[in-house]
């Protein structure tokens, strides 16, 4: 309910780009290093970005895959990301990562019947970049970089939800609806309550956290596959672009959290349900 | 106050500043804001002043003076409605009440919990600080974490504010100050409890944040439904001059109409957007209607807006699908 994260701790802040900088150091292998574009951002995580998350393939920087993030974030523990990697063609996995937050890799989507967007709001600790990198067949990671200004705290700051007693009960409880496109995929939108504790709470609540959500329709038919990390915000709200097939009425979800607890959902999307306008264009 | 043992941000730049390591940190941690605001007052009638906030968000350079305070002279001594946004600022406000009024404060009342609004309570004695039930338990809760914010938002304007709780409760009623009695009333909307003081001597109706004029109503800890009918409630409050949170005092109803118009747009805009399944960030791109341009912080308040209301609708409104399998 705070207009601005409290939970601001001056030595999170600046210890982590510190130990970044020199794991920086420590691991720059130059082989890593001579394959990777410089970073339009100048990250001090770059570098080792590129060994987690690339592992000496192909990088090229793509300024056509938007990454949107608000101007001005009001809530660090809900903060939205919009990855729209449609301009390149043939994205067979968007992984999205933020460089200085205390766990990087945020999602990664597998689009087998589905467009390669997807947003979702998430946390962050502090100022990062937020990258949505692309994979294409070639084995080319297309990266896509937005600098997300920000104050920080929301990593280490306990789910909303464990203020009530019996937050347990909700939690796997989904809702969901399907909205038809003027160029025949479906929008989704799904939510889900769960917590998502990262595990870095200061009251030492272990991580707790939906790590996947695999989306079907008719007898099994995969249209995409979403895998989620710690830093996707409590209650996990995503929306995608499904390519559902026009003779099934509904996308079925399939969770699972780090628990083993398994999610069951039926999202109903026919050809009866249509928006009314495209959604516009965001840019930044 | 303090919640953990661990050092707050205050903490860490008043034991840093003083020490050998503060050229170590960055620049903006170590800016100088200049020592005074330089309150001016504005005359709105015979012993009733208003100093005006500027029509902008929290920021280091206006060290957070955004928001309306109105003083008032009485028998009793100075009254003052809102105490602004840090220590400096309540300094700079009691002598100020004190050199128009000739005579000590004798009640500072506070509208509602926003932190450019009570932030310099610490220049005044707990026991004349007054506010509503609603209000010193939204302060108790939402404090510590508004302090924060503003001193990362207002930065060093801030130095040594710490929040000072009112002492004294008010409840809806007449206050009597010998030669002025003032009404309060107790309203709900903008934030769970807002007070709102009519001076029948004047005829003037102090609307606190309830009102925004010629600059975007903020939404944070907003009922829009209990926003809407407490606008109608003043409405029917005939009044001969209108002081809103923030915006020009005016003899018109225009701060009441602005402030409705622009709850039912956001509301509007947000549940349209919501209905055709967008999300947060495409909500923010869609255009605003023509007559906000005229509204400062227009579309920097519409998208801290859409922060504030889009997880409730989407909580509220989206159809459940599944749960829990086993």
């Amino acid at each position: 309910m705070t207009t601005l994260n409290r939970r601001f701790d001056l030595r999170t802040r600046l210890a982590i780009p510190a130990v970044a900088a020199l794991l920086v150091v420590a691991v720059q292998a130059p082989a890593v290093a001579a394959d990777l574009p410089a970073d339009p951002l100048n990250s001090p995580m770059w570098t080792e970005m590129g060994a987690q998350f690339f592992a000496g393939a192909k990088v090229v920087h793509a300024p056509s895959i938007k990454v949107v993030v608000p101007s001005i974030v009001e809530d660090q523990a809900q903060v939205p990301v919009t990855v729209d990697a449609r301009a390149i063609p043939g994205v067979t996995r968007l992984v999205v990562f933020a460089d200085l937050n205390p766990i990087q890799h945020v999602l990664t989507l597998t689009p087998r019947k589905a467009v390669p967007f997807v947003s979702f709001r998430m946390k962050v600790e502090q100022g990062t970049p937020v990258r949505a990198a692309a994979l294409t067949a070639d084995g080319t990671w297309h990266v896509g970089s937005v600098y997300l200004d920000a104050a920080g705290g929301g990593c280490s700051a306990p789910a909303m939800a464990r203020k009530d007693a019996d937050w347990s009960e909700t939690v796997g409880i989904a809702q969901g609806k399907s909205w038809r496109q003027p160029d025949g995929t479906s929008r989704v939108r799904f939510r889900v309550r769960h917590p998502m504790d990262t595990g870095l709470s200061r009251n030492n609540i272990p991580a707790y956290f939906i790590e996947k959500l695999e989306l079907t329709a008719g007898k099994g038919d995969g249209l995409a596959t979403l895998e989620l990390r710690e830093p996707v915000s409590e209650n996990p709200t995503v929306t995608l672009l499904l390519n559902v097939p026009s003779g099934e009425s509904a996308v079925k979800v399939e969770g699972r959290d780090n628990n083993g607890s398994t999610y069951r959902s039926s999202i109903p999307s026919s050809f009866d349900q249509s928006a009314l306008d495209p959604a516009p264009t965001v840019s930044r | 106050m303090r919640r953990s043992s661990r050092p707050s941000r205050r903490d860490v730049m008043a034991a840093l500043s003083a020490s050998a390591v503060a050229h170590l940190l960055p620049a903006f941690e170590l800016e100088a804001a200049p020592l005074t605001y330089g309150l001016s007052a504005q005359r709105l009638d015979d012993g009733v002043w208003m100093i005006a906030g500027r029509q902008e968000a929290i920021t280091q350079k206006n060290g957070g003076a955004i928001a309306n305070i109105v003083i008032f002279d009485t028998s009793a001594g100075a009254v003052i409605v809102d105490t602004g946004p840090s220590r400096r600022f309540g300094e700079e406000l009691s002598a100020l009440a004190t050199e128009l009024t000739g005579k000590p404060v004798a009640r500072v009342f506070l509208t509602h919990i926003h932190p450019d609004h009570v932030f310099g309570n610490q220049a005044f004695k707990p026991e004349a600080l007054a506010a509503t039930e609603g209000v010193v338990k939204g302060l108790k809760d939402m404090g510590e974490g508004y302090a924060d914010a503003m001193y990362r938002a207002a930065g060093d304007w801030m130095r040594g504010t710490e929040l000072v709780l009112p002492k004294s409760v008010v409840a809806a009623g007449v206050e009597d100050f010998g030669n002025r009695r003032l009404r309060l009333l107790t309203m709900r909307g903008h934030t769970a409890s807002d007070l709102v003081i009519f001076d029948e001597r004047s005829g003037f109706l102090v609307a606190g944040d309830l009102v925004f004029l010629d600059r975007a109503a903020t939404t944070p800890n907003a009922n829009l439904e209990h926003w809407k009918i407490a606008l109608a409630n003043l409405g029917g409050i005939p009044h001969r001059l209108l002081v809103p949170g923030h915006g020009p005092a005016e003899n018109s109803t225009r701060g009441l109409d602005q402030t409705r118009q622009w709850i039912m747009m956001i509301e509007d805009t947000i549940r349209g957007a919501f209905d055709r399944g967008l999300d947060i960030n495409e909500a923010a791109a869609l255009p605003l209607p023509a007559w906000t341009e005229g509204i400062a912080l227009a579309r920097y308040e519409y998208e801290r807006s859409l922060t504030h209301i889009y997880p409730k609708l989407e909580a509220e409104r989206l159809p459940q699908v599944g749960g829990r399998a086993r």
